[in-house]
């Protein structure tokens, strides 16, 4: 072999062996989940089937068409044949990957069947995604909530720094960790009727083998049985909008004596929370803590769209630095804002608490240059909500 | 009345011939009507436009070379998304192959043109003029389509950035574009092929363009009447896909993708003709099972009409329908089967040497086949369920369309660019081009399969931390397939600017008439017709 | 010149092809808009998309099945924007096929403004759209409420006793929009 050609092989061989050995294969994951329930097995065992099946075959072909480059090769004084046509051939290279893939059909039909059995659940919950987050409701019970990215924002900004990012560690769970998660049971049936406030989304947790679209003014369906609790995270699978990628899907699966206990604890917290919201109404909060307040809120809530500095992303989100709503109109009609949202703005009414909705419209009114010295308090949120 | 079609564009030529001594500079290009030149021109747009999506997708890389937002907007993000797919489906794949039609398929056929060379002009120069109109969108205060190349309604819609009127009215151009060559390949392969040439003699690149441009007619109109949909439900207060006023985003998707899955066997059907010229001629043997070629495109085509919902598996289909598009997907895979079985076939016994449309030809049967057993993968409803709307997908799709129909388009490229430029391409540098382009294309991504198979969604501008090595891996193979088809711009400048002489037939297993006419091709051919041999096929 | 004027086959002219092509083109697009009302009427025949009657079903006395229940579960959502309560009275009824059940949702308009609300229903399974029939419902018509103005709206449905055995559970949704003038909501 030629030298030229000695260190071309060289070249191929380290490469392969530097891809080969890279941490890509230790630490990433490149095959799909077992899963935690029966049917994310049977998913699983159907996709391996037909991994088999199309190697095989890969095999077989790639192996002819090699073989055929090797030996009948003009260099190596191959003469062509003139076959040009078989009928025999074809009818059996018709009818061979017919009956494959009817041995592939039988098995994903028996398990399409389980899978759409949505009916004799234990616990029903409503899933609804919006502009960008999930929303929980547990149906009979009065629990409900959103459930929101928690990724620091330092985390995922990195635009001003180098690669690094700044020198802010992203956390193991980046870009799929959320504020409050889904809390399901244990080895018990659990339909989740799933619709969209917006726009089409879709959710998503690959160790149930969940996947079902969200969409607006429509409800779908789909059910899980998981047999072991733990933590289990996903994604929403359908373009959405700009924070598609920053809505992720995280569920707890409690064992039943703990998911009662924890129904508990939540109707304790939906009580202490509305008798917080009763008693803000009488309390008045100080400048300081409204601004305090508000600044947090809005960096969690409204920063996404409006940008931490409130110049916004124009003309989709507009800016609040300098704007009509936050400098010349009324208060009120701020906070009916802020409470029911307008076009694409979604409502936060129902997402924040009224001391929360009142600090973040102080701090608006208040910052970035806007000077309207407007104080807003829980009572004047609960006057203009009408409620 | 027989001999009526071939000599109402026997006239025009002579008319032409007489009357417009060749043009040059730019009103040559402007007002041509000679399908040669308007081949030129569509292959190079489609290339410039190749390089555009290309630049894209380069950013988008850069993007997801590491976790967090580096260096673009998420919604930016979705914008390069869109564009880079609208940029590649609408402007660099259908082009180049409407450019091989042009330049080869009168001469395949003995034709001294195309049926309706006027109509050809404004095929192609309506064109430039809708990217333009899609590119500059960048630069409006709205910002570009942002709602992926499928533009699924409410995003596009009630939820839309203000991008998609100068969207619909791009597509709307676009899909005229298309519906005219379209109709113009069919009259021509109807009406112009030289006496003797029936149907079942025509070279199978012919069928697979005849049938494309079925599919082409029929579809697109369907893609012209949910654009118009989306306009009016987002400008003039119809209902068609909001809920509100007892529409359904559901339906949008079907309607999309009536014509959306025609449209992506309307992408490969040409790629399969152009391998099936290609392959035997380098293993100096007729093409294997051709009769079975022509059924096997024509099944491909019908079918593909009936499997459009596989795109939606996961929007709440009831079971009898999941069951119905996942059989008629499988059944997909039989006629497709058919046709590489036939290519190894043609393969077999063969008296091979590797030039590189070969080479080309032979990386686009296996990466394609590759595809198709992803494709295979797909369409199994309880697993679709894990892969839909992962970068499983974008694996699946950039396999068969860049492996497979780029791949097919650099393939034909290099066997005729010595009958379009007269001269041979250089052999070193489109060595570098092949191999380049085949380690990157495939560090690229394959790795996307397990990107996709461990979780990570499509479409997402940041990642969580267990896709960042692939990510990487993908990104440096990004950016060196990018960088490898500016080999391929070097290839063909320097073939055109000059190279060792072409003869009128460079490759001596090459079957087909346009190798008996001289290399260049002249400017004008089969001004008569040719003989047809009797015993071809 | 040619090769034998016996091979030939008879072939339309030029402007035969096109003006059939053409047709095909307009045929299409044509096809295209008859898809909407195609689907619509797919939907009603198969329920496949979970809708239900817009208009009001008449109730035929076939008899009540009383050796099976079907549990009917009621859900509300507020569409963005739309700053109503609206809420099922009753999550949850049970019914026998075939049985005329009454049930209330509660609405309220707790904006400062007059508000027409318009409620879209959505029935799941999609297969139990189709048997899931709507005597009197609000959502046949448009709700206008004037600022905090609340009310009481009624549902009057049956079960067809034709609905599939396998069928236990079926939920019915409405999602609730601002349709008071386009550009508002």
């Amino acid at each position: 072999m030629s030298k030229s050609n000695q260190r071309w092989w060289m070249g191929v061989g380290l490469f392969f062996t530097s891809f080969f050995s890279c941490s890509a294969w230790s630490e990433a994951q490149i095959n799909l989940t077992k899963g935690v329930t029966a049917v994310s097995r049977e998913v699983y065992g159907l996709h391996m089937l037909a991994l088999y099946i199309c190697t095989a075959i890969g095999i077989v072909v790639f192996g002819a068409m090699f073989w055929s480059m090797f030996f009948y090769r003009k260099s190596k004084g191959a003469k062509a044949a003139d076959f040009h046509e078989s009928t025999t051939v074809e009818i059996l290279w018709t009818a061979i990957p017919v009956i494959i893939l009817i041995a592939m059909a039988v098995p994903a039909t028996s398990t399409l069947i389980d899978m759409e059995n949505n009916d004799n659940s234990d616990v029903t919950i409503q899933i609804t995604g919006s502009q960008w987050k999930w929303h929980y409701k547990y149906f009979d019970q009065n629990i409900e909530y959103y459930s929101v990215l928690s990724t620091p924002r330092e985390q995922y900004e990195n635009h001003n720094g180098s690669f690094d990012g700044n020198g802010v560690l992203k956390g193991k769970d980046y870009l799929l960790e959320v504020d409050k998660p889904l809390v399901i049971p244990a080895n018990k049936k659990v339909r989740f009727l799933i619709t969209s406030d917006d726009v089409i989304h879709s959710w998503w947790v690959p160790a149930f083998a969940v996947k079902q679209d969200a969409n607006p003014g429509f409800i779908n369906e789909a059910w899980t049985n998981v047999d072991k609790p733990g933590i289990y995270r996903g994604q929403c699978a359908e373009l959405c909008g700009k924070d598609h990628g920053f809505m992720p899907i995280v569920v707890d699966v409690k064992s039943s004596a703990d998911y009662d206990a924890w129904l508990t604890e939540q109707h304790e917290l939906t009580a202490k929370a509305a008798d917080a919201e009763k008693a803000s109404l009488s309390a008045s909060m100080s400048k300081a803590e409204l601004m305090q307040l508000g600044e947090t809120t809005y960096m969690a809530y409204c920063a996404a769209c409006h940008q931490p500095t409130g110049l916004g992303l124009p003309p989709t989100f507009p800016a609040l630095k300098g704007s009509a709503v936050a400098t010349q109109g009324t208060v009120e009609n701020h906070i009916a804002l802020v409470l029911h949202g307008k076009n694409m703005m979604p409502p936060f009414g129902k997402q924040l608490s009224l001391k929360e909705i009142a600090a973040v419209v102080t701090y608006e009114r208040n910052s970035w240059g806007n000077d309207t010295g407007d104080l807003v308090q829980s009572s004047d949120v609960k006057a203009a909500s009408g409620e | 009345m027989t001999t009526n079609t071939i000599n109402e564009s026997l006239d025009e030529v002579h008319h032409d011939e007489h009357h417009d001594h060749k043009m040059t500079g730019l009103k040559r290009w402007l007002f041509t009507t000679n399908h040669k030149d308007i081949g030129t021109l569509y292959l190079w747009f489609s290339f410039i436009m190749l390089l555009t999506g290309g630049a894209l997708a380069m950013v988008i890389r850069a993007e997801l070379f590491q976790p967090g937002l580096q260096i673009v907007e998420p919604d930016f993000f979705n914008q390069l998304t869109t564009v880079h797919g609208l940029i590649m489906v609408f402007g660099a794949i259908m082009p180049a192959f409407t450019g091989f039609a042009n330049w080869m398929l009168p001469m395949m056929i003995g034709a001294p043109d195309m049926a309706l060379p006027r109509m050809n002009n404004w095929s192609f120069w309506i064109l430039p003029f809708a990217f333009a109109i899609l590119i500059s969108s960048f630069f409006m205060e709205s910002g570009a389509p942002n709602f992926g190349w499928t533009f699924y309604a409410p995003l596009s819609t009630t939820y839309s950035n203000g991008s998609t009127a100068f969207f619909v009215f791009a597509v709307h151009i676009m899909g005229i574009s298309s519906i005219m060559g379209a109709i113009n390949i069919v009259v021509t392969i109807m009406n112009l092929r030289a006496p003797g040439m029936t149907y079942m003699k025509m070279p199978l690149f012919v069928w697979t363009f005849f049938i494309m441009a079925y599919l082409l007619i029929a579809v697109m109109p369907v893609l012209a009447g949910v654009v118009t949909m989306l306009l009016t439900d987002t400008y003039f207060g119809t209902s068609f896909f909001d809920a509100a006023g007892g529409g359904d985003p559901v339906m949008f998707q079907h309607i999309f993708w009536f014509f959306g899955h025609p449209e992506v066997y309307i992408m490969i059907l040409p790629a399969f003709g152009i391998v099936s010229t290609i392959i035997p001629a380098f293993a100096r043997k007729k093409l294997f099972g051709y009769s079975s070629m022509v059924y096997a495109t024509a099944s491909i085509a019908l079918l593909s009409f009936i499997v459009w919902a596989h795109h939606m598996f996961t929007t709440g289909m009831p079971l009898f329908g999941e069951l119905f598009f996942m059989y008629c997907t499988m059944l997909i895979a039989v006629p497709t089967g058919v046709k590489v079985f036939n290519w190894v076939a043609t393969m077999w016994r063969g008296s091979m040497t590797f030039e590189i449309p070969m080479l080309f030809s032979i990386a686009f049967v296996i990466l394609f086949t590759i595809g198709g057993f992803s494709g295979l993968m797909l369409a199994l409803t309880p697993v679709d369920f894990q892969y839909h709307d992962t970068y499983f997908v974008v694996a699946h799709f950039h396999y068969v369309l860049v492996t497979g129909s780029l791949f097919s388009i650099y393939a034909g490229a290099y066997f005729w660019l010595p009958k379009w430029t007269g001269h041979m391409y250089s052999d070193t540098l489109s060595k570098w081009h092949f191999w380049c382009s085949l380690i990157s294309v495939n560090l690229l991504f394959f790795p996307m399969h397990f990107l996709g198979l461990a979780g990570m969604p499509r479409r997402i501008p940041d990642y969580a931390l267990q896709f960042a090595d692939f990510n990487k891996w993908v990104s440096i193979g990004g950016f060196a397939f990018g960088l490898s088809q500016l080999i391929f711009l070097a290839v063909v400048i320097k073939c055109i600017r000059g190279g060792e002489k072409a003869p009128a037939k460079p490759w001596d297993g090459a079957e087909g008439l346009e190798w008996t006419v001289a290399s260049p091709a002249p400017y004008h051919t089969f001004s008569t017709p040719p003989p047809i041999n009797e015993d071809k096929h | 010149m040619s090769n034998g004027t016996a091979h030939r086959t008879n072939k339309p002219s030029n402007s035969q092809v096109i003006k059939k092509l053409v047709l095909v083109v307009f045929a299409m697009f044509g096809f295209g808009f008859a898809l909407v009302p195609l689907y619509d009427v797919f939907c009603d025949i198969t329920g496949l998309n979970g809708k239900t009657n817009t208009v009001a079903a008449l109730y035929t006395d076939d008899g009540i099945d009383t050796s099976r229940s079907v549990k009917v579960q009621f859900i509300t959502r507020m569409a963005k924007g739309i700053p109503w309560q609206f809420e099922p009275v009753i999550n949850e009824v049970s019914v026998h096929p075939g049985e005329m059940k009454f049930v209330n949702f509660y609405a309220k308009n707790i904006s400062q403004y007059d508000i027409v609300g318009q409620a879209v229903p959505s029935v799941s399974p999609g297969l139990a759209a189709g048997y899931f029939q709507k005597i009197e419902c609000f959502c046949f018509t448009q709700q206008p409420l004037k600022a905090g103005e609340e009310v009481k709206m009624g549902l009057q449905f049956y079960v067809d006793r034709e609905l599939p055995v396998e069928i236990n559970t079926l939920t019915l949704s409405y999602t609730l929009y601002d349709i008071s003038g386009k550009e508002n909501s």
